[in-house]
């Protein structure tokens, strides 16, 4: 077996077999499943206690008799006749959320209505109400012109428009692309890149530290070169980074696959219908309409998720697959081994501060113009910071889903190449003389001269 | 043939010269005392040795051959500034270095069990590093450095740290290690050890190579004009123009005195005046301790 790889076999297991480690990478998956699937847990059982009962009261007329729907939030309950005043004082006990009060003069003067509560009503309870009281409204202002065939007419205009963005290339290929995908896979790549980038790098530079510290450095490089050593150190930390990101990839699937599965699922099925009665849902809504909500609410997961599957599947998978694992590598290389160099430079953690600054701004501003990317991917901070190639590893991974011409591409790869092999040296040759410095507070200037010193 | 050689080693860190042709040549099978005080350039050469710098220039040879990068298996190290890792265990630790020495892992198990079994840290094993006392870890770190059984060995003060006993089992393996066949370099401020273990030595300072030779001739060398008589019964020695007496004593039925004697004064002459005295049990060159030539040749040099 080659020294290297004795080198990265100790970093990776010594790292995989430690308690932090194994604690970590159980409860991350965990308490990412929880970030995920809880906020859907909170909205069923706010469901369930705030279920509205909406009294419904037109004053001398019953125009809107029936028009607003019922919803799973809400039942919208008609009376005839009812006393307003008299509703006003005991609504509440009758078990009401809140009066509708409906004036005949609604459909010329469009406030001409009122939602009484004790309580500020939710915007989607307005809206919702207010949408279907226009609708209703322009219904009727249209039965007022007296078209044949109306309802036929109706339905016949009624269109839902969805813009499906065609990318076209030189060859004038067409293809069909998701922008929430492209701005997913930006999303993820960069984030992924700026975790790995600080999680691991700087788990590189504390193990710089620890073996200065304990003095064991000296010990290796009279068996290895320093070079090795360090490159063996990023390799085996990079793979634990690897290993870690994958199972929590596996296990937060997992995670919510289960919880979905078993748990919602369960009461996405029983406990709507229980909540809302049948008598009232096939009372008020047209029968069709019912059909076609129901199904749409069981899968909708489904019918999206397969939207966004076949869209995905459009993307030039194999580039953007690539070009990740290109700059994934290069990049990692680039930042972990100017952690090793400062980690050498250094005695202790706390002193690591001056030189964390320079290797935390370009990685931010990275981040921060990849976010921006997925706005406007065209723009030239977007191309320069995915040209230069300390920003690159980040920008670039958002922009290509949107589409990168080739040149840009390769130019921004040579760059990095160029770049990161000409860290990689100068980190291993500040780590070179560092790790074997001892005492002394370590200036810019300082490292500054190591770099001129021959092997 | 020298076992190892460094021929007109030169190196620089900026505008800092820390060895300035420098050469040194170590016999085969020979305890090579590197000394020197601090910061005179023992470690930067070491260090080049042991290939962790190259040199600006001069050249190394080991057995007459070149040294190569390849040669680090020939050579074991032991740092002054050493260390394990804390949290690793011991056994695992010691085959780890063992590897990264070019040892195949059942090899350097089998042989680890040899020397924690003859070091009699077997129960140490498993153990964490940080549990071990600093002794403990000490012996650790000697194994690992000559477990690849090196032609070269450095030491680089392997004593500290040790108690008396530990000191003279780790003196006995050294020299069980020359008996052997091995080649040790054994750099060390304690100049007592160096009379004990070396044959000869290097003295550097400030960077050059200010004495070198066995060390009983550097000993002789030094020893000028002094010699050590011991009488039988307690005598009071007067000087004349053949000799001064420097010191004297008696206990034990028996006197000791150091004498210096004029220029040009044979041992003859002195011992025909002296044993007009007394009953002459004893008769040396009084040989100057390596301690006081380190201090007189460093001193000299400032």
């Amino acid at each position: 077996m080659s020294k290297i790889s004795v080198i990265i076999k100790r970093e990776y297991i010594t790292r995989v077999r430690k308690k932090s480690f194994i604690i970590m990478t159980i409860l991350a998956p965990i308490l990412m499943a929880a970030i995920i699937i809880l906020p859907t847990v909170f909205m069923m059982s706010d469901k369930d206690k705030d279920f509205k009962k909406i009294a419904v009261i037109e004053d001398g007329s019953d125009l809107f008799r029936n028009v607003i729907p019922n919803t799973k939030d809400a039942e919208y309950v008609y009376l005839e006749n009812a006393d307003i005043n008299e509703l006003k004082k005991n609504f509440e006990a009758k078990g009401y959320y809140g009066i509708l009060y409906i004036s005949p003069e609604l459909v010329n003067i469009p406030n001409a209505i009122q939602l009484i509560s004790k309580q500020t009503p939710p915007i989607g309870l307005i809206d919702h109400i207010s949408g279907s009281l226009e609708k209703e409204i322009e219904r009727q202002k249209l039965l007022a012109y007296n078209i044949q065939n109306l309802d036929d007419i109706l339905k016949n205009i009624n269109t839902q428009v969805s813009v499906q963005t065609i990318k076209i290339d030189d060859t004038g290929k067409v293809k069909e692309t998701s922008t929430g995908i492209a701005m997913a896979m930006a999303y993820i790549g960069g984030f992924l890149m700026y975790m790995l980038v600080f999680l691991f790098g700087s788990q590189v530079m504390r193990g710089v530290i620890e073996e200065k510290t304990s003095r064991v450095v000296e010990v290796i490089v009279s068996s290895v070169k320093p070079v090795q050593l360090m490159m063996g150190k990023i390799i085996g930390i990079a793979l634990v980074g690897l290993t870690q990101f994958m199972i929590w990839v596996i296990l937060t699937l997992g995670v919510v696959t289960f919880v979905r599965s078993t748990v919602l699922k369960k009461t996405d099925i029983t406990e709507i219908p229980q909540t809302i009665p049948q008598s009232i849902m096939t009372e008020n809504q047209l029968p069709g309409a019912t059909a076609e909500a129901s199904a749409a609410e069981i899968n909708p997961q489904l019918a999206e998720f397969s939207k966004i599957f076949e869209s995905a599947m459009n993307q030039e998978w194999l580039l953007i697959i690539l070009a990740f694992i290109f700059y994934f590598i290069t990049g990692y290389l680039l930042y972990a081994s100017v952690f090793a160099a400062i980690g050498s430079a250094v005695d202790n953690e706390t002193e690591t501060q001056q030189f964390m600054m320079p290797v935390t701004i370009p990685i931010i501003l990275g981040l921060m113009v990849a976010v921006g990317t997925m706005q406007n991917p065209e723009s030239s901070i977007a191309f320069w910071c995915s040209i230069i190639p300390l920003t690159s590893p980040i920008v670039m991974i958002a922009r290509i889903p949107f589409g990168v011409p080739l040149w840009q591409l390769l130019l921004s790869m040579g760059l990095m190449i160029i770049t990161f092999l000409a860290f990689v040296w100068m980190a291993a040759k500040v780590y070179r003389t560092g790790i074997l410095m001892y005492g002394k507070k370590t200036s810019w200037k300082e490292i500054w001269k190591w770099l001129k010193y021959s092997a | 043939m020298p076992l190892f050689e460094a021929k007109n080693v030169v190196k620089q860190f900026g505008s800092f010269t820390a060895l300035d042709n420098v050469s040194i040549s170590v016999p085969a099978q020979c305890i090579y005392g590197l000394l020197g005080p601090n910061g005179a350039g023992k470690t930067t050469l070491i260090r080049i040795i042991n290939q962790i710098t190259g040199p600006d220039s001069g050249e190394l040879f080991i057995n007459g051959k070149k040294l190569t990068p390849d040669d680090v298996q020939f050579i074991g190290y032991l740092p002054e500034e050493r260390g394990l890792y804390k949290k690793m265990k011991v056994g695992e630790q010691a085959l780890y270095l063992a590897q990264l020495k070019g040892l195949s892992k059942t090899e350097a198990m089998k042989r680890l069990k040899y020397w924690f079994r003859k070091l009699d840290i077997v129960d140490w094993w498993g153990k964490k590093v940080e549990e071990l006392s600093k002794g403990m870890q000490q012996k650790v770190q000697f194994i690992t450095t000559i477990l690849h059984e090196p032609l070269l060995i450095i030491f680089d003060e392997p004593f500290t740290g040790f108690d008396p006993v530990n000191t003279n089992t780790i003196k006995n393996e050294i020299l069980f290690l020359r008996e052997r066949g091995a080649t040790i370099i054994f750099s060390t401020h304690n100049m007592g050890s160096v009379e004990e273990l070396c044959d000869n030595i290097t003295l550097i300072n400030k960077a050059k190579t200010i004495l070198e030779g066995s060390v009983d001739e550097i000993r002789k060398q030094w020893a000028g004009n002094e010699y050590d008589l011991t009488l039988k019964g307690d005598v009071r020695l007067q000087g004349n123009n053949h000799f001064s007496v420097l010191d004297q004593k008696s206990e034990d039925g028996k006197t000791s005195v150091r004498i210096k004697t004029a220029d040009k004064v044979s041992t003859n002459d002195i011992l025909n005046f002296t044993m007009r005295s007394g009953e002459i049990i004893a008769f040396n060159p009084a040989l100057p301790s390596m301690n006081e030539i380190f201090i007189r040749v460093v001193e000299s040099r400032n």
